[in-house]
């Protein structure tokens, strides 16, 4: 597979700009974009039908009961949240450290990023007993209470989030607003989102300041979210739950989730639109080798977690931790163990795996996975009683799935649409990328020594 | 000072406090609270005049596991069946046998679940129960996910129907519950408007549940009275899960043989 794969960025055709390729999902979305719309469109809709029943008989149509009263929501609004850290990372960490691969896969990164979270803080909302209520929020917000944390922290890096995707977005309006095979109503868009960027030299300094400031302030705001987003849980005194090691936990865990999740997105789009020739293989190498070092973080996390509660066995903490590796859900457990953390490792390690292919099968593991975790941390801790013997049980009900179901397509819609209207690789930052490396290669070695040069 | 406008004293008559029937009195000294409003979330020991400081005592050599008081609360609170306010956990002790341990609200001075609450619908009074604003809960079970003791409900179902004039809407009594927010024991704050004990003192018939009031210092099983500290010196009383510093203030007096870390 690997032999296909061109092996440096350039045009497909030679008559192909960046710009061309950029806007080929826009221009041309072809037949199978709208199979796939109007399939997701079909998943949501079924998912708002579900949310519908929900609200007309209340939180009683879905199987959670007195003990386990936090499931599949809030397993979503972990696992969604998570997945948006893919952008944060790809985007503002790879920025930070100039990894000038990074090019060609920003765009994807944020905008699955912002279609990931917007869909991740409706959950909130979706789990509450009265959803009509959020106003409370606003007018008797208690800050002591972890979901005011929550709450203020999804919002903050909502914002930021926007913000990392409109930035450079408007850099890439301003040169492609004049884009001849662009209809009139997206040209004004364009032109419109612009804000009058002519590309001079001010506003370029302008923008790659304010990228950075961006991409500084939302490594620590991720950071942030994560966190608390455990805090709901390790604040509390329940074995399973009450642990240091939450707030890294779902932070390690949150990024490992998200590069799935880019790498995910990025091969789609890759393969359906013959992107080949600008998003290079080499990029899910090093995606992959992200994924590995994220992949042993999360594992050694895990590992040390049980051990710590495991070989002491507090009676209460030993019961839960039975309840996850021996008992009703070993068989969830060691899955997430396999697919989680030793299958996409193994893909990456063995040279002949290293593939676009391939590394998008340890993505989807990945994805699945850490779902599969987010939903043991959550469910198995609440089984076990309080006081006494009695272990109560959990089983999602169809109006859950449905509405899990419906989100989860809402976040494949977003990215869709986002890239019917707007360019799927990042014009400007790939120019600018590339610019660089040529100054460097010139003032390195004569003229030239640069092959990736180009008019 | 919290804005206490929304917090009505029904102050009745201080008395000499000796016998039942004075403790019942002092029982209806309570405040009653608006469910119109929501009272911030407070620690409530401070000294008032006619304040008092309930305790409830249950005697675990007395009780049979007969399951009398949650009845007994499920009837008068109008609760579905699975919402036991007061839950008689059946456990084995150290010997391997049973014994029954009822665990209602702990009225922590030290409340979890009231600190979690977003919107403050729960709320600790000064006389130490802790009520839920129904009208205000917006459901999040965070307090759920707090409480060490499992003594949260969640109204998951519309609930039973209740005839007109057993309504009632406020924290202090909320008939019927409100489908979508957490309900929990009330510790029958209301009953003592009336000057009745809580639902379960009253239908304990192995008179094993005991309210007390620290301020006045005497406890009543709805048939005999005892000075209250004086009782719990006498007994040994221990609380439940004494060691994550919840300060409870509901004491029990051990049976033979239970594991006290429960």
């Amino acid at each position: 597979m690997a032999a296909t794969e061109p092996p440096t960025t350039g045009p497909q055709a030679p008559s192909e700009t960046l710009a061309d390729a950029a806007l080929r999902p826009v221009l041309h979305a072809g037949r199978r974009w709208w199979l796939v719309f109007g399939a997701l469109v079909a998943l949501v809709l079924i998912g708002v039908a579900a949310y519908a029943t929900q609200l007309v008989h209340g939180l009683g149509v879905t199987g959670k009961n007195d003990q386990v009263f936090w499931a599949l929501y809030t397993t979503s609004l972990v696992a969604f949240i998570g997945f948006s850290y893919g952008g944060a990372l790809v985007s503002a960490i790879l920025r930070l450290t100039g990894a000038t691969w990074r090019g060609s896969v920003v765009r994807i990164a944020e905008t699955t990023a912002l279609a990931t979270l917007l869909v991740g803080a409706l959950f909130p909302v979706i789990h509450l007993g009265h959803p009509e209520r959020v106003w409370e929020f606003f007018v008797t917000p208690q800050f002591n209470s972890p979901i005011v944390w929550d709450l203020v922290a999804i919002a903050t890096y909502l914002l930021a989030t926007v913000v990392l995707f409109g930035l450079p977005l408007v850099a890439d309006m301003g040169t492609l607003s004049a884009h001849p095979a662009l209809g009139p109503r997206r040209r004004r868009l364009y032109h419109v989102l612009s804000f009058g960027w002519r590309g001079s030299h001010a506003q370029r300094r302008h923008l790659e300041n304010a990228l950075t400031v961006v991409a500084i302030l939302i490594v620590p705001l991720a950071i942030v979210v994560h966190t608390v987003l455990s805090y709901a849980f390790s604040l509390t005194s329940r074995p399973g739950w009450h642990s240091t090691i939450f707030g890294p936990y779902f932070v390690i865990g949150a990024i490992y989730s998200g590069v799935a999740v880019v790498v995910l997105a990025t091969v789609l789009y890759r393969r359906a639109y013959h992107l080949e020739g600008w998003i290079p293989a080499k990029v899910f190498r090093n995606l992959g080798y992200v994924m590995v070092a994220l992949a042993i973080a999360y594992g050694y996390a895990t590992f040390t977690e049980l051990t710590t509660e495991g070989y002491v066995s507090e009676v209460a903490d030993a019961a839960v931790l039975y309840t996850l590796v021996l008992e009703r859900y070993a068989a969830l457990f060691w899955g997430f163990v396999l697919f989680g953390l030793i299958v996409p490792v193994v893909i990456v390690v063995i040279p002949r795996t290293r593939t676009p292919g391939w590394i998008a099968f340890a993505s989807i593991c990945v994805i699945g996975a850490m779902y599969v975790k987010r939903f043991l941390i959550t469910v198995p801790p609440l089984t076990r009683p309080l006081i006494g013997g009695e272990t109560a049980t959990y089983t999602p009900t169809l109006v859950e799935l449905g509405v899990v179901t419906g989100a989860a397509a809402g976040i494949g819609l977003i990215v869709m649409v986002v890239f019917r209207l707007f360019p799927v690789l990042a014009v400007y930052e790939i120019e600018e990328i590339e610019a660089q490396e040529r100054a460097e290669a010139t003032r390195i070695a004569p003229p030239a020594a640069s092959p990736q040069a180009r008019a | 000072m919290l804005p206490r406008r929304n917090v009505l004293r029904l102050a009745v008559a201080g008395a000499a406090l000796v016998g039942s029937g004075k403790l019942l009195e002092a029982f209806g000294t309570l405040e009653r609270v608006s469910a119109a409003h929501l009272p911030p979330p407070r620690r409530g020991t401070e000294a008032e005049p006619h304040g008092h400081q309930w305790v409830f005592l249950i005697d675990l050599r007395r009780c049979d596991g007969c399951g009398d008081c949650t009845k007994g609360c499920q009837e008068m609170h109008h609760l579905p069946e699975e919402q036991e306010w007061i839950k008689v956990h059946r456990l084995e002790d150290t010997t391997g046998g049973d014994y029954f341990l009822p665990v209602l609200c702990q009225m922590c001075e030290r409340p979890p679940c009231v600190q979690v609450c977003p919107v403050a619908a729960t709320f600790q009074t000064p006389s130490g129960p802790i009520l839920v604003d129904q009208s205000t809960c917006i459901g999040c079970r965070m307090c759920m996910a707090a409480c060490p003791y499992g003594v949260r409900y969640f109204n998951w179902q519309e609930p039973p129907d209740v005839p007109e004039e057993e309504r009632h809407a406020d924290a202090l009594l909320q008939i019927p519950q409100v489908r979508g927010t957490v309900g929990k024991c009330d510790s029958c704050m209301h009953a003592s408007l009336e000057n009745l004990l809580p639902a379960c003192v009253e239908s304990c018939s192995m008179e094993a549940i005991w309210i007390g009031d620290f301020v006045t210092d005497v406890a009543t099983n709805g048939r005999d009275s005892v000075g209250l500290s004086q009782y719990m010196r006498e007994h040994d009383v221990y609380r439940l899960k004494e060691h994550l510093g919840t300060e409870p203030r509901v004491y029990y007096v051990a049976g033979h043989g239970q594991d006290l870390e429960y």
